[in-house]
């Protein structure tokens, strides 16, 4: 289903996000210079970058937290720059951010509870089996503590709560940061999952070999602007994406 | 060290000798030098028999120990210790409901509703002192107390704003019910459903500008507060009384009233009643009350933390990015937060106007809010239980102590000190109602 939506044909209508030309700033400070791009229906877009290139500041922009100064944000159509934080969830984006900001205090359950704010809890028990099936781990430890949970089981937790608001579009910000190299290849098989359960997916990451193999298009951004973009396979091979974030050869 | 050995296993001798030797060893090697060299003059004598001595008292202690923690109960024992050590915030085991917490709780509350009546009761005098004029006042001050404590508990202890200034919302009860009666006319039972209701708007009105501060900002805004609104009262003569304060009616019950003859037109209690006249009616009746109130608020507060906007508030504590990802309007959230505690704070301002009888600035001073906000760390941030236990301590252990009244504060700083080190949460672990899922999952 997902196929037929990536031809460039259908893309170019309507993206389900599309980020014209945005400027944020941080006080004095510029962090992004006239980002454009878009993610289609189905697709799996990611952008990769050096620290401080200004991608979760890119995620925040969407999220209207810091807001963009210049530019438009629209999702499914509709413009979202200026709307509140708060209500830009319900609209169907799920962010998990970066460091996973799980719930420590509560229940593996409890975290899965709360990310069903933003549509209700009238599909709860569906989406708790699936999450549960996706994630056996979670099952396992549904009474436990989040905060007890191990960096690989958080971040599970932390992609299950986003889904749990059944979302259009996922927001991944550096979901490999601080795990080891095994979890990291199990996260991105799930996030594979995910994409063939018909979710669209914009991941932002520093493990650009994991990403880009994962990713139909990707972007570089450098200095808070869009360097490089195209397939993932076609920046794996770029040379100068090998010599900038994998170490090239 | 216990070792991991099946429950049917026998009671391992050797390894409890084992560990005795080692803390003979370690014993030897902290008293040896403390005890076993004593100085005399310029000269140092040895005694070695003495830190042989507490050794062999530590080993044998410490083989006695280990010998009992192989014994089941024994072992019950330390794992019980061992869990309780752990973590902060436990969340209470799904649908247990303890049978002998439920009695106990029924027992309490039993006897707390028996208390005032004790002095009618055929009971020891010493017991009946309990419900006489003196210690019958300290109770409802420590209710007060509870009160203030549960309402500060929601926004420090759930919510996680510190607010220092919590004693203006207690003020603005207390001096509702003593202005409203001297301009409007007004009762104890108006001021008891109106003052909380203003309250709430005092704490919407502080909060709307001040929830987008975090922490210590947000803490010296709302000291700022607490001042100003005692400044305010302090200085506004012709309106407030200034420092000479105000006077408060006492309470009426459907027009029977507590006094020795009508004041209001109604008609005095005990001609009503046809009993004798007694001081203690007045205060009979608050404690009663102010317990049915207290009581109502425990349980509103547990219905509130097990619905969406409860564990809103907790989540908001925990993390506040996240919250704002999911779509929680987190200035809302905070501000239910506030305005539930400010709300809780002028209820407990009736209260205490209506216990004085007079109202003046000086019982609104930032040391009030100070013992709020111990009472509220000492229970436990979150913990309900903790938070009336602690608040019925610092209340009332002051009485008992009067002699060393001097003392106080610095018994207070100590107690704090102490609390730090051995509790750094509070008395009771705070403990969250656990969700409760609509439906299982097939496991």
């Amino acid at each position: 289903m997902s196929q037929q939506t990536r031809t460039p044909a259908d893309a170019i209508p309507q993206p389900l996000l599309d980020v014209r030309g945005i400027d944020t700033f941080y006080g004095a400070i510029q962090a992004l210079r006239g980002v454009s791009l878009h993610v289609s229906r189905g697709e799996i877009v990611t952008l990769i970058g050096a620290n401080g290139a200004g991608k979760t500041t890119l995620l925040g922009s969407i999220f209207g937290n810091p807001r963009a100064s210049v530019g438009s944000v629209s999702f499914d159509g509709e413009d979202i720059t200026t709307l509140a934080t708060h209500r830009i969830a319900p609209r169907g984006i799920a962010l998990v951010p970066e460091g996973r900001h799980i719930f420590p205090a509560m229940t593996v359950e409890e975290n899965l509870v709360m990310g069903t704010i933003p549509v209700g809890e009238a599909h709860l028990d569906e989406d708790r089996a699936q999450m549960f099936e996706l994630f056996p781990r979670l099952q396992e430890r549904r009474n436990q503590r989040a905060g007890t949970l191990s960096g690989g089981e958080q971040q599970m937790l932390a992609i299950a709560r986003a889904l749990m608001s059944r979302p259009q579009l996922i927001l991944l910000d550096e979901p490999s940061l601080g795990l080891a190299p095994l979890v990291v290849r199990r996260i991105f098989e799930v996030l594979r999952e995910i994409a063939s359960l018909g979710k669209t997916i914009f991941l932002v990451e520093q493990n650009a070999n994991h990403a880009l193999k994962l990713a139909d298009r990707a972007y570089v951004l450098v200095n808070g602007e869009i360097r490089l973009q195209g397939s993932g396979r076609e920046l794996l091979a770029d040379p100068e994406v090998r010599k900038a974030y994998l170490g090239g050869h | 060290m216990l070792p991991a050995a099946p429950l049917h296993s026998r009671i391992d001798v050797l390894a409890s000798l084992r560990e005795a030797l080692l803390a003979f060893v370690l014993a030897l090697v902290v008293f040896g030098p403390v005890s076993g060299l004593m100085l005399s003059g310029y000269k140092v004598e040895p005694h070695w028999l003495r830190p042989l001595l507490l050794a062999a008292v530590v080993a044998a202690g410490r083989f006695a120990i280990h010998l009992l923690g192989q014994t089941p109960a024994g072992r019950r024992m330390v794992a019980r210790n061992q869990a309780r050590v752990h973590g902060g915030v436990t969340v209470a085991a799904l649908g247990q409901s303890p049978n002998r917490a439920r009695l106990l709780l029924v027992f309490v509350l039993l006897g707390a509703f028996v208390i005032p009546f004790l002095p009618w009761l055929p009971v020891p005098d010493a017991l009946a002192a309990l419900g006489g004029k003196y210690w019958l006042s300290n109770l409802i001050l420590a209710l007060i107390y509870v009160l203030l404590g549960l309402g500060l508990n929601i926004v420090v202890g759930l919510a996680g704003l510190l607010d220092l200034g919590f004693v203006a919302f207690y003020a603005v009860g207390a001096y509702f019910l003593a202005l409203g009666a001297q301009y409007l006319g007004i009762g104890f039972w108006t001021a008891l459903v109106c003052a909380p209701l203003l309250a709430a708007c005092c704490g919407a009105v502080l909060g709307f500008p001040v929830l987008r501060m975090h922490g210590d900002y947000l803490a010296i805004v709302t000291l700022g507060f607490g001042e100003i609104i005692r400044l305010v009262l302090n200085n506004w003569l012709e309106f407030t009384g200034g420092p000479n304060g105000a006077p408060v009616p006492p309470p009426t019950l459907f027009g029977l009233e507590f006094t020795r003859t009508a004041r209001q037109g109604g008609t005095p209690i005990h001609e009503f009643l046809g009993i004798e006249y007694n001081t203690n009616l007045k205060l009979v009746f608050t404690y009663l009350v102010l317990l049915v109130v207290v009581i109502l608020m425990v349980r509103l507060l547990t219905r509130l933390r097990q619905i969406p906007m409860g564990r809103a508030w907790e989540a908001l504590r925990e993390d506040e990015i996240a919250c704002r990802s999911l779509g929680i309007n987190h200035v809302v959230v905070k501000l239910t937060a506030f305005m539930m505690g400010a709300m809780t704070g002028g209820l407990a301002g009736v209260f205490f106007a209506t216990y004085q009888g007079f109202v003046n600035p000086t019982s609104f001073t930032f040391f009030e809010s100070a013992l709020i906000l111990a009472i509220v760390v000492l229970g436990g941030l979150g913990s309900t239980v903790g938070v009336i236990i602690a608040a019925l301590v610092l209340t009332l252990l002051p009485e008992l102590l009067r002699e060393f009244a001097d003392f106080r504060v610095l018994a207070f700083g100590l107690l704090m000190v102490l609390m730090m080190i051995w509790r750094p949460r509070g008395l009771i672990r705070p403990q969250r109602p656990a969700f409760a899922p609509p439906q299982e999952v097939a496991r």
